[in-house]
């Protein structure tokens, strides 16, 4: 066993703390090239992390980094940077601790260039621009140790692939480097081993003392929960009890726009003029900066967030998280109650607030999940090839490259480890002169092969844009948003939306109902109102996929007689459902017709998850096309499909016949709206689309493109381009997800209860109020517009031009 | 309102009067004036790619001379025009012009073959072209003038400001036309647009204002 260094000892001995077994192992295995600790929140999981950097750089013998650490979040290398400060402070230990994220300065970042710190904290981005510098041996020269925080939620995503990736390179260019990830609970420790350690070397795996299950419930309010929407404003005068009831609390929502709503609404009602502050990912820097330091000062009492708040920042003393909105996956919520109650031995404290009836079954569904350790996940699939172009491109920007020396590199990652030599030299090709088939870029490649073999950028020049567009987190575009004649950015709203504002719209952001004055240089200006109530409920916001096993858990509780679990509303509600209609089972599909405000709906209860129910709309909308039934568009949840159209359904059985589906989809495929999305996100990230340009964009958008238009050229003169196979390929998996449409009609067999009704259903209700209506470009569309614009010649009073 | 244009509406296409000349809007975002057998495109903007290489580094797909001359090749089958004008921004910029492949160049030259072809200068273009036709800084069509950047008080056609208008939330490129100017949206497959209602693209209009948006079908509709 490594005893603590008397310095060490006696430090925790004045905090009166003793070193926690998971930290003694820790520092046991410090010399192993890769370890993971698995810790709940509050386990001391950080000071376990740096425990032996903090060690090793006592002496103070250490020349230039020796400690790098990448969190997923630009605040929490913030947050750690504050809480080394005291252990760092209190012992008088000769460690320079520095962060560096896209909010540093730029000449701060040139001079931890060239002298760097010991330790530095930072994100996969800004340490994948880092080695894009020519200077990049020397900075990570005598690298000892990388420690990965909250590695669980990289490793869903492009950012963990991107960020192993670069450890790959760094790895090189400092062989002696340890690898240690820092993990919350996950299902599957050693697939997430897998992807931090060398391929193919072993992952030592620390597991903590999980600590005391969480006390988690459901919120009982007076106010039964609506039909449908996902304001969850019922609840508020329940919250505010709640928050008045406890030192600081959380409320997590699962969009930014409910977020915006429900602060709205709890300021609207906070008659004791509680101090309670809002804070998500599209705020200015400087208001979520400003709420963070009130948050850490103990001003609060609470705070509406989202995601940005999602993991292990220390914000003090919460006892209460609340969660608004059903939280669609168990293994997110478990980590945000982990939020609640930094004591290591006192359970966190949790009540989940659905915000309408079909919510209260999830919650149900997800709190027996809770019980019973059930954590959900799907697997990762290899490494994605976008992240793989930019990488090679990253790695051209620092420098003359050896094809194969890179190759060899690469497949040291393990989720690359499968890279055959033709892929990899695929995307080089890529890289290098777009990979086209029928017309090549002679004079202009990107990359050039040089005499002596070795790869570089044919225009030093380009560098600059390649990092300026490091990075692989799919933002849509977004505007910000300022008062007129102010220029302090209120926040961001998605491009989409903006294209949907006249002037005279009221909307909200950052708590404040504004004005909609015009769009001035790509920016959104708007002026304060009064008003209450906005016009325009707010921007859109991701969206959570409710796991497969919360739906087979909702399934299997539809099946049930009655449901004393349920508060009586609810079950009211399913009675009602299953009165009038039926409830889904299982092996059957049920399908509802009904007409609703002048359309013909039907509503197809798949429980496939929101992708595939999506893939679904889409299969169905393009077979109505066919059939001449004028379909205008379409709404998916996790459970369920909503189509609405001009004319009826009366049979739904040659919608949803399996035999030739495949074929359909094929078809359609090449034309969608979810496919041009993937495409979009994938070309960005490898570099054939530029996000982000030298000057600012300019007001005028005639020079500026949709990617939409080099997706249709492609499928027309290039279909099997590497940019198309990635999209179809990512497609199938991620927004598509056919493959659970296909295992939906094969399980069903064609078992389909088509019930007509004359009106909506209580299951369908919330349908109705579900965001991301996607509008069906076909002949309806065609129709609606040229009757659409024949309507408004009219009413300019001319029926001829 | 009298209506300051007469219309008749044949198949997919637009025809309408503009100062007194008979003009037909085709979906495709092109303009054929069937008494003096002229067809009208606009913002070409061939070469685009090649330009964007040479000067980014981001080689996108190399294929917009080809799928914008297809297009142009379709229009000039269905109107058989005698007379082709290319008003302005036909090239992304005069290197790209030159650096035309050989495929293009033929091909190019086939759809110019027994036509009078003019390529208007625009602010991409303002040089000659080593491409056949006629090099000029505007063209007189009966009663109407074209040329790339509006200029004229009225009876004149221009392209440049590749405008877009939107109906029931979808944008598409379109012809604008007030009565005494008229607009003309981009033809190029790699083209963007301005909003009819931008400040820039407004301005230059009296009221009423209409928008003939393209598609599959050119359809008109007002503009506020």
């Amino acid at each position: 066993m490594t005893t603590l260094p008397p310095k060490f000892e006696t430090w925790f001995a004045s905090r009166g703390w003793a070193i926690h077994p998971h930290q003694q192992q820790m520092l046991d295995q410090s010399g192993t090239p890769a370890l993971m600790l698995i810790a709940p929140t509050g386990g001391g999981k950080t000071l376990a992390g740096f425990l032996p950097s903090l060690i090793e750089l006592a002496d103070g013998q250490h020349e230039g980094l020796h400690t790098l650490y990448v969190s997923p979040l630009k605040a929490l290398a913030a947050d750690i940077k504050r809480n080394l400060r005291t252990p760092v402070e209190e012992m008088d230990l000769p460690i320079r601790i520095e962060d560096r994220t896209g909010d540093t300065s730029y000449t701060q970042k040139r001079r931890q260039r060239a002298d760097p710190p010991h330790i530095l904290l930072t994100t996969p981005e800004s340490l994948a621009l880092l080695t894009s510098y020519e200077d990049a041996p020397r900075i990570f020269k005598g690298l000892q140790r990388i420690i990965v925080d909250e590695i669980h939620a990289l490793a869903e995503s492009k950012r963990g692939d991107q960020l192993m990736l670069a450890l790959s390179r760094i790895q090189s260019l400092a062989p002696n480097l340890r690898r240690v990830g820092l993990s919350a609970t996950v299902e599957d420790p050693d697939a997430i081993a897998a992807q931090l350690a060398r391929h193919p070397d072993p992952c030592t795996i620390i597991n903590a003392d999980p600590g005391p299950d969480p006390d988690i419930s459901m919120l009982i309010t007076q106010e039964k929960p609506p039909w449908s929407g996902g304001g969850a404003k019922y609840a508020i005068p329940a919250v505010l009890e709640e928050v008045k009831k406890h030192k600081t609390t959380l409320i997590f929502h699962n969009t930014r726009a409910q977020a915006e709503i429900f602060f709205h609404n709890l300021w609207l009602a906070n008659t004791d003029d509680l101090p309670i502050g809002i804070h998500h990912g599209s705020l200015a820097r400087e208001q979520r900066e400003k709420v963070e330091a009130a948050m850490v000062a103990g001003d609060l009492r609470a705070i509406v967030c989202t995601g940005s708040l999602d993991l292990g920042i220390d914000w003090g003393d919460v006892d209460l998280v609340i969660q608004v909105g059903a939280p669609k996956n168990v293994k997110r919520l478990v980590q945000r109650i982990g939020r609640a109650n930094h004591h290591y031995n006192a359970p966190s404290k949790a009540l989940l607030v659905p915000a309408n009836r079909f919510e209260v079954v999830e919650c149900v569904a997800a709190l027996e999940a809770v019980k019973d350790h059930d954590l959900d996940g799907d697997p990762k699939g290899d490494g994605p090839r976008d992240v793989l172009c930019q990488h090679i491109l990253i790695t051209a920007c620092a420098g003359p490259f050896d094809a194969t020396v890179l190759y060899h590199e690469i497949k040291s990652v393990g989720a690359y480890s499968r890279l055959s030599r033709a892929a990899f030299d695929d995307c080089l090709d890529f890289c290098a002169t777009g990979g086209y088939a029928l017309r090549a870029y002679d004079k202009w490649k990107r990359l050039l092969q040089a005499a002596d073999g070795m790869w570089q950028l044919r225009d030093p020049r380009a560098a600059q844009r390649i990092r300026m567009n490091i990075g692989t987190i799919q933002d849509t575009d977004t505007l910000k948003v300022r008062l007129k004649g102010n220029f302090k950015p209120l926040g961001e709203v998605e491009e989409a939306f903006a294209a949907t504002l006249t002037p005279g719209d009221t909307f909200l952001i950052g708590g404040q109902v504004v004005r909609y004055e015009n769009l001035k240089e790509m920016t959104v200006q708007v002026s304060r109102r009064a008003d209450k109530t906005p016009k325009i409920a707010t921007f859109m916001g991701t969206k959570f996929a409710n796991s497969t096993q919360l739906s087979q858990r909702i399934l299997r509780m539809f099946h049930e007689p009655d449901w004393p679990e349920l508060p009586s509303h609810t079950a009211e509600w399913l009675e009602l459902q299953r009165k009038f209609s039926k409830l889904p089972e299982a092996d059957r599909i049920l399908v509802e017709s009904f007409p609703h405000a002048g359309r013909h709906h039907i509503c197809l209860y798949g429980f496939a998850g929101r992708n595939a129910m999506q893939t679904l709309g889409m299969l169905l909308t393009q077979r109505m096309e066919d059939l001449n039934l004028h379909p205008m568009g379409f709404v998916a949840t996790d459970y369920a499909t909503l189509v609405w159209g001009l004319d009826p359904v009366t049979d739904p059985a040659p919608l949803l016949r399996p035999d030739n589906i495949r074929a359909d989809f094929e078809t359609w495929l090449s034309g969608n709206a979810v496919m041009k999305k993937t495409f979009r996100g994938a070309a960005t990230i490898a570099g054939l689309i530029e996000r982000n340009l030298p000057q600012a964009r300019k007001s005028g958008r005639q020079a500026t493109f949709s990617s939409d238009i080099l997706y249709d050229t492609l499928a027309k003169y290039d279909p099997d381009h590497l940019m198309m196979r990635i999209t179809r390929e990512e497609a199938m998996r991620g927004l598509v997800d056919f493959g659970r449409i296909e295992e939906m009609l094969g399980r069903t067999a064609g078992q389909i209860d088509h019930i007509r009704l004359d009106r909506v259903t209580p299951l369908s209700l919330p349908m109705f109020l579900e965001q991301g209506r996607i509008a069906v470009a076909g002949a309806g569309q065609d129709r609606m517009l040229e009757e659409e614009a024949a309507r408004l010649m009219q009413a300019a009073g001319v029926t001829t031009l | 309102m009298k209506a300051f244009l007469s219309q008749e509406q044949s198949m997919n296409t637009y025809h309408f009067l503009f100062c007194d000349t008979q003009c037909a809007a085709l979906p495709s975002g092109a303009l054929y004036l069937p008494d003096h057998a002229v067809l009208c495109v606009s913002d070409l903007h061939l070469g685009k790619s090649d330009r964007i290489a040479r000067r980014n580094g981001v080689m996108l797909p190399p294929y917009e001379v080809q799928a914008t001359l297809q297009k142009l090749e379709a229009d000039i089958d269905i109107t058989s025009p005698e007379q082709i004008i290319c008003l302005g921004d036909s090239f992304d910029d005069l290197d790209a012009a030159n650096s035309l492949n050989e495929e293009m160049r033929i091909w190019l030259a086939r759809l110019q073959a027994g036509k009078t072809w003019i390529w208007v200068e625009g602010n991409h273009d303002p040089g000659p072209i080593n491409m056949g036709g006629t090099h000029k800084a505007e063209v007189e069509i009966g009663t109407l003038t074209f040329r790339h950047i509006a200029a004229a008080d009225t009876a004149e056609v221009s392209g440049h400001y590749h405008p877009k208008h939107r109906v029931t939330g979808r944008s598409r490129p379109a012809f604008l036309c007030d009565g005494k100017r008229l607009i003309m949206p981009a033809y190029g497959a790699y083209t963007g647009g301005l909003a009819s209602h931008a400040n820039d693209l407004r301005k230059l209009f009296g009221s009423p204002l209409f928008a003939i948006m393209t598609g599959t079908k050119a359809i008109a509709a007002p503009v506020a």
